[in-house]
């Protein structure tokens, strides 16, 4: 079995056949055999030849491999070196930029104030200009004045033309320029001066003693709040109680401030201010906890042992109400008060007045009546006197009628059957009846 | 009683029915004229030829001539007690004080040539002069009743632009001219009592006002600021500012609306033909603008001297409450402000450039007119713009009467009278 597995694979490395069945001899041939080893042992020499540059090659490529790896590291290092290296350049570029970018800010702020500058020269160059051409055009003519007047011979005079010179407008007269009156007017300037720094040291006085005044109550007012806010704060009373000796102390304290006498010591404002800071920081820290407290309040909706702020809150709203209500009704009061009053002194005052009026009227028309009356008696007479006037021009007219029928009779009758010695009253006739006329008219009047 | 003069006539007339009183004719076309402060005399100055004329008015027949000869005349006012003149001579060569009451005559050398050179106290006082003596700036305060020189001081300023005294009398303000912004407070005694300066090198104050209390001095400059000094410590407690976009304020904006009436031609009555002036020009009302408003700027010519930019004009009303300011690169709005809360009250926009502001002398009532035919009024219940009812009437300039009664309106060649009812405005 054994040799037909070796004959197998002998035959199977492809080395010449030792031994077939055929042959006849059993044996071996020795050669073949011989051949066969040798060709063994070549191909044994072969493959180690192989083994060895395998192993030569291996060795070659574990070299290389670490070598490989080595390069690998270091070239990974290089990288992480060079990496570090641009981040450092980058970063450094980056600062240059922004420095680049300021310095351009910096060069355009610098250029707009040059530029602001050499506009604020230009105008002050325009400004100077200006006035240099208006000094050389006074100066030139004041030359031109100048050359004018010495050549001119006649030189107006100044002088002054008044009708008469009249009195100073606070009618007193004017004093002579002495020492005296120096020295009054120095007085008279430094009273005014005196005589404005007290008005202004008054006002300021007052004003100070007004701040101060606020100052106190304001200070006040914050006691009385803390006090308030104590008494409705329940819950933070062992925080207060620490505090609580000391704060009515400290009042009892500031209660014996007087305003009118501390007022003018500069220890009693420093007292003042320092107290309003301490009464504003406790408000401050008062209002604060208020603020946490609410802020509680809003988390823990639905817990019972919360209702302390809810229920002050309430109170204070219930006595604001009242507090309305009341004032309201005060309000209302008031008013009907005032209208009562109004109404009534308005009738006692109005009564007066409208009698008073009426007095001031009826003696008004009495005088009025009186001098109607005495103008319609006037008038009476003058209408008499023209009724009788007329009355006498009416008979007068009947007179004057008379005469003249009596004339024209005579007239008539002379006419026919007389003659001359009647012809002179023909030529004249109205000469003659007008004197007649004139003369029973003038008789008329003698008999007036 | 009113006096108006047109060329070398000098008309006096009855403030309330514009009835003539007096008529007076003067040798030369009138360059200024000025009531004394007794109201018995007005002075007529003729500067072409250094002639001043004094009319009496319980005496027409008395008369005054002041001729300045050769030397010439360049201005001349009254002093306070009504019975001296100053004049100024040409060239500010010296300033001659004649006396109506004595025969004598002082003379003051070396007088400044500026914007407010002299300035009488309130009280009538005291005389507060600048002066330039070898290059050097002095004020000299010369008591008024008998010119005695009280205090001459040099001041610290290169080139003193303007003085004026505090109402109460006792502190005089000094200010440079606008190439630095240096304000100088000096006592009626002459000492220094502090020095302002808002900032270096820009162009700096351009006016001055003090307020009626005293406690306040505003000085509106060139940066288009207001700056209010108190009177204690003579340092700055505001500083109005005036940007062209209001927002953030509490102020009211009122903005002049100009509405042209619709003339409809086919509804033209007889009545509307005699109408047809007020047709013609244009009604405007206010309106208030809401906030942010804008405000249109002009700027100024920068080769120019004396730019119209900055606060030209300040003015405190009677009570000290309010000051309205008008800054000149926004010559259309007039800005009032509150001194008791030093914030912005309002601020009145016009449609054309402001001419002329001023207070009501007795109760915070304030006037102004832009040279248009209307007259605007603002007090702190409202604003309201008037029409004046005349024909082609522009108004120029106005004057309130002292007792806040009555208004001047004073157009190119015509004047106009403007009754104040209690309630109305009534002409």
């Amino acid at each position: 079995m054994n040799l037909f597995l070796t004959l197998k694979e002998v035959s199977s490395l492809g080395l010449c056949t030792i031994w077939t069945e055929l042959d006849e001899s059993s044996d071996l041939n020795v050669v073949t055999v011989l051949n066969c080893i040798y060709d063994l042992i070549q191909l044994h020499r072969r493959s180690l030849r192989t083994l060895e540059n395998m192993e030569v090659e291996q060795l070659k490529s574990s070299s290389k491999l670490d070598y490989l790896q080595l390069s690998i590291t270091r070239l990974k290092e290089q990288l992480e070196i060079s990496k570090r290296e641009n981040t450092g350049l980058l970063e450094r570029e980056r600062q240059l930029q922004q420095k680049v970018k300021s310095l351009q800010n910096c060069l355009k702020n610098e250029k707009e104030e040059m530029q602001k500058l050499q506009n604020m020269i230009a105008s002050r160059a325009t400004q100077y200009n200006h006035d240099m051409k208006r000094k050389e055009r006074d100066l030139n003519k004041l030359k031109e004045r100048l050359s004018q007047l010495l050549v001119d011979k006649k030189e107006r005079k100044q002088a002054i033309d008044v009708l008469n010179y009249i009195g100073r407008a606070d009618g007193k007269r004017s004093v002579w320029k002495t020492e005296k009156t120096e020295a009054k007017h120095e007085g008279e300037m430094y009273k005014t001066l005196l005589s404005d720094y007290d008005a202004r040291q008054r006002d300021l006085v007052l004003e100070n003693a007004e701040l101060r005044r606020v100052l106190h109550q304001v200070k006040n007012d914050m006691v009385s709040l803390l006090h308030l806010k104590k008494r409705t704060q329940k819950g933070v009373q062992n925080e207060r109680d620490g505090t609580q000796v000391a704060n009515s102390e400290e009042e009892q304290e500031e209660e014996g401030f007087d305003p009118g006498k501390e007022l003018f010591s500069v220890h009693a404002s420093e007292k003042l201010t320092n107290s309003i800071r301490l009464q504003w920081r406790r408000l401050k820290s008062h209002v604060e906890q208020l603020d946490s407290q609410v802020s509680l309040a809003q988390v823990n909706a639905g817990k019972s042992s919360e209702t302390t702020p809810p229920e002050t809150h309430e109170e204070e709203v219930d006595k604001l109400k009242l507090e309305i209500q009341e004032c309201k009704d005060l309000i209302q009061t008031q008013q009907h008060l005032l209208q009562h009053q109004l109404s009534s002194s308005c009738d006692e005052i109005t009564s007066l007045r409208n009698d008073g009026y009426m007095l001031q009227e009826k003696e008004r028309l009495r005088g009025e009546w009186k001098t109607l009356e005495g103008q319609r008696s006037i008038f009476e007479r003058e209408r008499k006197n023209f009724t009788e006037a007329a009355i006498r021009l009416s008979h007068e007219r009947k007179a004057f009628e008379e005469d003249r029928a009596t004339w024209l009779k005579h007239q008539f009758l002379s006419l026919s059957p007389c003659g001359d010695p009647k012809k002179p009253m023909l030529s004249n006739p109205t000469g003659a009846s007008s004197t007649g006329v004139c003369v029973s008219l003038s008789s008329e009047a003698c008999r007036r | 009683m009113q006096a108006t003069c047109v060329q070398y006539r000098l008309v006096i007339r009855d403030v309330n029915t514009l009835q003539i009183l007096n008529l007076y004719t003067c040798l030369d076309q009138i360059s200024h004229m000025e009531w004394s402060s007794d109201s018995l005399f007005i002075l007529c100055a003729m500067y072409k030829r250094g002639l001043v004329q004094v009319w009496s008015l319980e005496q027409p027949d008395w008369h005054c001539k002041i001729d300045e000869g050769s030397i010439g005349l360049v201005s001349s006012r009254w002093s306070p007690d009504g019975r001296h003149i100053l004049n100024t001579t040409e060239f500010h060569l010296r300033i001659t004080v004649w006396s109506l009451c004595t025969k004598a005559v002082s003379y003051i050398k070396y007088p400044k040539a500026c914007q407010k050179g002299l300035d009488f106290s309130r009280d009538g006082c005291y005389m507060a002069l600048a002066e330039r003596r070898d290059c050097k700036d002095y004020v000299s305060i010369f008591v008024c009743d008998d010119w005695h020189l009280l205090r001459h001081f040099e001041t610290e300023t290169q080139d003193l632009s303007g003085l004026e005294w505090s109402p109460n009398g006792c502190v005089l303000a000094v200010w440079e001219s606008c190439l630095e912004y240096k304000m100088l407070l000096y006592s009626l005694d002459g000492r220094l009592l502090s020095t302002y300066s808002a900032y270096e090198w820009s162009l700096g104050i351009k006016s001055v006002s003090w307020s009626p209390s005293s406690q306040f001095l505003a000085i509106g400059s060139f940066d288009e600021k207001v700056r209010i000094l108190n009177h204690i410590t003579w340092k700055k407690i505001a500083q109005f500012e005036h940007p062209a976009i209001i927002d953030n304020t509490k102020a009211t904006v009122y903005k002049e609306i100009e509405k042209r009436p619709a003339v409809s031609s086919d509804e033209m009555s007889l009545h509307d033909i005699t109408v047809a002036s007020s047709l013609f020009s244009t009604q405007s009302k206010y309106d208030i603008s809401p906030l942010p408003v804008q405000i249109p700027v002009v700027k100024p010519d920068p080769d120019r001297a004396n730019p119209k930019i900055g606060v030209s004009a300040l003015a405190f009303s009677s009570d000290s409450r309010y000051i309205a300011t008008k800054n000149d690169n926004m010559a259309t709005a007039v800005w009032v402000w509150d001194m008791q809360k030093l914030r912005l009250e309002a601020v009145l926009e016009q449609t054309s450039t402001i001419r002329c502001f001023q207070w009501d002398p007795r109760r915070p009532r304030l006037a102004l007119c832009t040279g248009n035919s209307k007259l605007y009024l603002w007090s702190p219940g409202g604003c309201v713009s008037v029409q004046v009812p005349a024909e082609g009437f522009q108004v120029h300039s106005l004057n309130w009467h002292c007792s806040g009664d009555s208004l001047i309106l004073i157009g190119k060649d015509q004047l106009c009278l403007c009754y104040m009812d209690a309630d109305q405005n009534n002409q």
